[in-house]
């Protein structure tokens, strides 16, 4: 067996490699923040939201992906911080199906300077309530914290904020 | 606090709470990470294709050209894209960002007193072929300081990042050059283990030099991930 390459920090300059056309680089890019055409998608919705680091200040320069797998859709999207007023990342999307053994959820990672290694988490739905009570991940997740994997929903719009430190700490996955 | 390592795979990665390194200290998880075996199994990474990739991606010395030719060391960076048991992992995305030969970055937020190269991005793209294999053509990067601490450079190195057959197999890393006297003082580089950290130091490639125009350099990208055959038997 190989041992793994470790991981080491994406840092603060990340934007015109891997960001390149939302920050105005001069580099084509394969990805963004829309996973699907709003406008082909009766049924698009936003998931939208910001990262707080432990001073609960909003994370200028954190890089998100959304990996979406459903069985019936395989839809990825990155996006950065950095160039929304207030640090949101936003996502058009459509909602992801129950995949027959779970709740319907979003795959997150989380990259930014001063994160050695990336974070995972999950994104599920405010309106799968019944589905989210027997999901076998958040069952795995200590009641108290299951809350902090749960979008809140508004109209079309889920908000999702992550919570590096603090009493609304979001759960993080280790990697296995 | 979340001072202690995880084990499985990710022990063989920084921590995430690493205080010399002090933006960690504001941004590490504090609360133990949960554990769910199996939770990544399903999880495929988008599919690549070819007919994205532009003729110049994979060439840092052209893709940002304006008038001339970027100035530094001409270098050939290749390797292979693997799984742990070395098996290469075809079609899967290289993304490459790097400062200039003076050590600046294009980026806006970059404020280090060094100049910018107009004929040098330093940012590219490549898809591994069928054995897992990738190159780039790009400069030998500069070193630069950065305010962690008193006097702190940041070694010479590239950022690659790299996606392979599923979600856990994901990898952000910087690769390094040998011998540079910069690495020891580096808590970036010095926050991964020891068993893995000369894991991120190229080797300089004679074979691959080529003559008369640029210096060969070998990094080979061991990702993580699950056993591929769990896949081909479903």
């Amino acid at each position: 067996m190989k041992l793994p390459t470790p991981s080491q920090t994406v840092g603060p300059f990340f934007a015109y490699g891997l960001t390149p056309q939302q920050y105005g680089y001069d580099f084509s890019q394969w990805y963004n923040n829309k996973l699907i055409d709003p406008q082909q998608h009766d049924d698009s919705i936003i998931i939208t939201g910001r990262v707080f680091d432990g001073n609960h200040d909003t994370v200028p320069d954190a890089m998100i992906e959304l990996w979406q797998r459903d069985g019936e859709c395989n839809l990825f999207g990155r996006v950065g911080t950095g160039t929304d007023p207030d640090h949101r990342f936003i996502f058009h999307t459509i909602k992801p199906r129950t995949d027959g053994t779970g709740a319907p959820f979003v795959t997150l990672i989380l990259f930014m300077r001063g994160q050695l290694l990336h974070s995972y988490t999950r994104i599920y739905f405010e309106d799968e309530s019944d589905l989210n009570k027997s999901d076998p991940v958040l069952l795995n997740v200590p009641e108290s914290r299951r809350e902090t994997l749960v979008a809140r929903k508004q109209g079309s719009k889920y908000f999702f904020d992550i919570y590096m430190q603090g009493p609304n700490e979001t759960v993080f996955f280790e990697i296995c | 606090m979340n001072k202690k390592k995880a084990g499985g795979i990710e022990s063989f990665h920084p921590p995430r709470l690493y205080p010399d390194y002090k933006s960690t200290v504001l941004r590490a998880p504090h609360r133990p990470l949960i554990l769910v075996p199996g939770i990544f199994d399903d999880a495929y990474g988008p599919v690549f294709g070819e007919s994205e990739v532009g003729p110049d991606d994979h060439d840092l010395t052209k893709n940002g050209r304006r008038d001339g030719e970027p100035l530094g060391e001409r270098m050939i960076v290749h390797g292979k894209v693997m799984d742990l048991n070395g098996k290469g992992i075809p079609n899967t995305l290289v993304e490459l960002w790097q400062a200039n030969s003076a050590g600046r970055y294009i980026h806006k937020v970059d404020q280090h007193d060094a100049p910018l190269d107009p004929n040098f991005l330093g940012a590219g793209r490549c898809l591994t072929d069928q054995e897992g294999c990738y190159l780039f053509y790009t400069i030998k990067p500069g070193a630069y300081p950065w305010g962690n601490h008193y006097n702190a450079w940041r070694p010479q190195h590239l950022h690659f990042s790299v996606f392979g057959r599923n979600i856990s197999s994901r990898l952000v890393t910087q690769m390094y050059f040998p011998g540079d006297p910069l690495l020891l003082y580096d808590p970036i580089y010095e926050s991964a283990p020891e068993t893995t950290r000369h894991l991120m130091v190229a080797d300089f490639d004679l074979d691959r030099t080529e003559p008369m125009f640029a210096l060969g350099y070998k990094f080979d990208i061991v990702l993580n991930g699950r056993n591929e055959s769990r896949f081909e038997n479903r």
